[in-house]
């Protein structure tokens, strides 16, 4: 069996995560096609952050042993060479974390944070002044924030920065990892905007791993429900949250707080 | 939905990237801490004396072996603005030349030891697993020795020079910057915006040297501003001992420890080279301060 055939931009197969003999991710298929949103969800300690890592090669950094596979269109990268791996991470594949601000190194002004890493794949000096500024428009965010040091950013702000990162090195999947858990309610509002936006101009794929089924709702296409490390259930996103199937995903959709409603 | 449709003139921009770094200017830190401004000035005063120090001195020959049994402990005058010591030679001279010793074991044992103790730490801190197991207990081997016993051993087996103090008193300094580093390093490493450049492709010699290294680096500053005062003093307990600078050097620490014995009664002995120390290490400790304020960006802010 190839991802050749399907036309999807990443696609994890057989992926078996463990730490030690403690096995946290048995994972069978899960594809992301181009331009797609696949909403990746569970309650904590399901595994959905850890598979995050192990699409980057990053896992094996904090210990765990990855098998299976993990493709990117056709390329392997489970077991592919750091070197290689490297190259991929940030403009390919970009990732995104759950607290925006401590994401940025508190010493770099945003602007040195965004010039070194694109020096670092490869961008010209004034490529990258030029894809940095096109960035943070696309983000809606002002130029002059290229010179705020990360603690004088709020939250949204920083999301926003670390997006524009994403599209500066012109990456083709996002992983966003609970961009919007730590964020006020207006705030992420704006963020899944901004993704959604990204999506339809740039084709981006994006893997948005998040506990709230409400977020999950309103912004992906499909949604794929993790529990202990396993997909439970899989599908379209209206299909799964309004009729679900699966003893666990049923649990999760009851316990979403609805607006208005008092037992 | 609220939208931020504000949309910045970028073109009319020409380097958005790489801006001055208006927090770190010198002179910005200089106006919110002038105490920086001192000890520079007082790091400054110390390097002009020893350059200076033959100009200076009113007596160049009593830096030496010179020996005046006619006039041995006379109080302060005229003549010997810091009196004579139990040999007769001019204390103040002597003070003087000593900016050209103690200030520079100072120096040379820190910069020794945090070349040697800052690397070890960070990689101790950042890598962990078989790479930190190693560094910490080479590290604890060391620190399990009482330091001034350690330098005394090691100086032992060396023949007594300025040049084998420093490195004695290396010895057993490095392993204190290497633990210090290793447990800010290892903090540093375990805060998102190290996940963070490693899920951007940054390579790991990029993350210690420009991610790692200047967060961890400030106890360090702090550390080795505070020890200036402490390696004098180490080396002035070698010299006491035998085992450091000798007799006609005019060693600070081995001017005190060797006016000790006159402490009661001829008091210029003591208090004149201690004054030496006290004002190195203030000198040091301000300059420090301000280091510490050129580095972090968020601490500028906040003594506004």
């Amino acid at each position: 069996m190839t991802g050749t055939m399907t036309g999807a931009k990443l696609s994890l197969q057989d992926l078996r995560i463990a730490f030690g003999p403690r096995r946290v991710v048995d994972l069978d298929r899960l594809e992301l096609a181009t331009g797609e949103i696949l909403g990746l969800a569970g309650e904590s300690g399901s595994g959905k952050s850890i598979t995050a890592l192990a699409v980057l090669g990053l896992a094996s950094t904090l210990g765990a042993r990855v098998e299976g596979s993990v493709r990117l269109d056709d390329e392997e990268l489970v077991g592919a060479a750091e070197s290689r791996l490297r190259e991929i991470r940030g403009s390919r594949i970009s990732m995104i974390f759950q607290s925006p601000v401590s994401s940025l190194d508190p010493l770099l002004q945003v602007g040195e944070l965004f010039e070194r890493t694109l020096r670092l794949h490869g961008v010209r000096k004034r490529e990258a002044s030029e894809r940095a500024s096109n960035a943070f428009r696309e983000v809606l965010l002002s130029v002059d924030l290229l010179q705020r040091y990360p603690h004088e950013l709020s939250g949204g702000q920083a999301q926003r920065i670390a997006i524009a990162m994403a599209l500066a090195l012109r990456s083709e999947v996002l992983l966003a990892d609970e961009p919007t858990s730590a964020l006020d309610v207006t705030v992420q509002a704006e963020i899944l905007d901004l993704l959604r936006r990204v999506r339809e101009e740039r084709g981006m794929s994006v893997l948005f791993i998040s506990h709230d089924l409400a977020v999950i709702a309103e912004l992906c296409d499909r949604v794929a429900v993790m529990q202990l490390g396993r997909i439970v259930e899989e599908g379209p996103t209206a299909r799964v949250l309004g009729e679900p199937e699966d003893e666990y995903t049923k649990r999760l959709v009851a316990a979403v707080p609805k607006i208005g409603v008092r037992a | 939905m609220s939208r931020v449709p504000s949309y910045p003139d970028v073109e009319s921009r020409e380097e958005v990237l790489a801006p001055p770094g208006r927090l770190r200017s010198v002179p910005g830190v200089i106006r919110r801490n002038p105490l920086v401004a001192v000890g520079a000035a007082m790091c400054l005063a110390i390097f002009l004396v020893a350059v200076l120090a033959p100009l200076i001195a009113t007596y160049p020959e009593d830096a030496g072996s010179a020996v005046h049994p006619l006039q041995t402990l006379e109080p302060p005058s005229a003549q010997h603005y810091f009196g004579t010591d139990q040999v007769g030679r001019d204390v103040f001279s002597r003070v003087v030349y000593g900016a050209r010793i103690s200030p520079v074991i100072a120096v040379l044992v820190l910069a020794i030891s945090v070349l040697i103790g800052v690397p070890l730490g960070i990689a101790a801190g950042y890598f962990g697993g078989w790479i930190d197991e190693v560094i910490s207990r080479v590290t604890d081997v060391f620190l399990a020795f009482p330091a001034l016993l350690l330098a005394l051993a090691f100086a032992a087996v060396m023949k007594p020079s300025i040049t084998n103090t420093v490195i004695a008193i290396s010895v057993t300094w490095w392993p204190w910057y290497t633990r210090i580093v290793r447990g800010q390093a290892a903090s540093v490493t375990g805060r998102p915006f190290v996940e963070s450049a490693k899920a951007t492709g940054i390579p790991h010699r990029t993350i210690l040297l420009r991610h790692i290294l200047p967060n961890s680096i400030t106890p360090i500053i702090v550390q080795v501003s505070l020890d200036v005062g402490g390696v004098i003093l180490t080396a002035s307990a070698l010299s006491f001992l035998g085992l450091g600078a000798q007799d006609p050097t005019p060693d600070w620490g081995l001017m005190v420890s060797q006016g000790q014995a006159f402490f009661t009664t001829q008091w210029w002995l003591v208090t004149f080279p201690g004054a030496a120390i006290f004002l190195t290490a203030a000198a040091f400790n301000l300059l420090g301060d301000g280091l510490r304020d050129v580095l972090d960006p968020r601490r500028v802010l906040t003594t506004r």
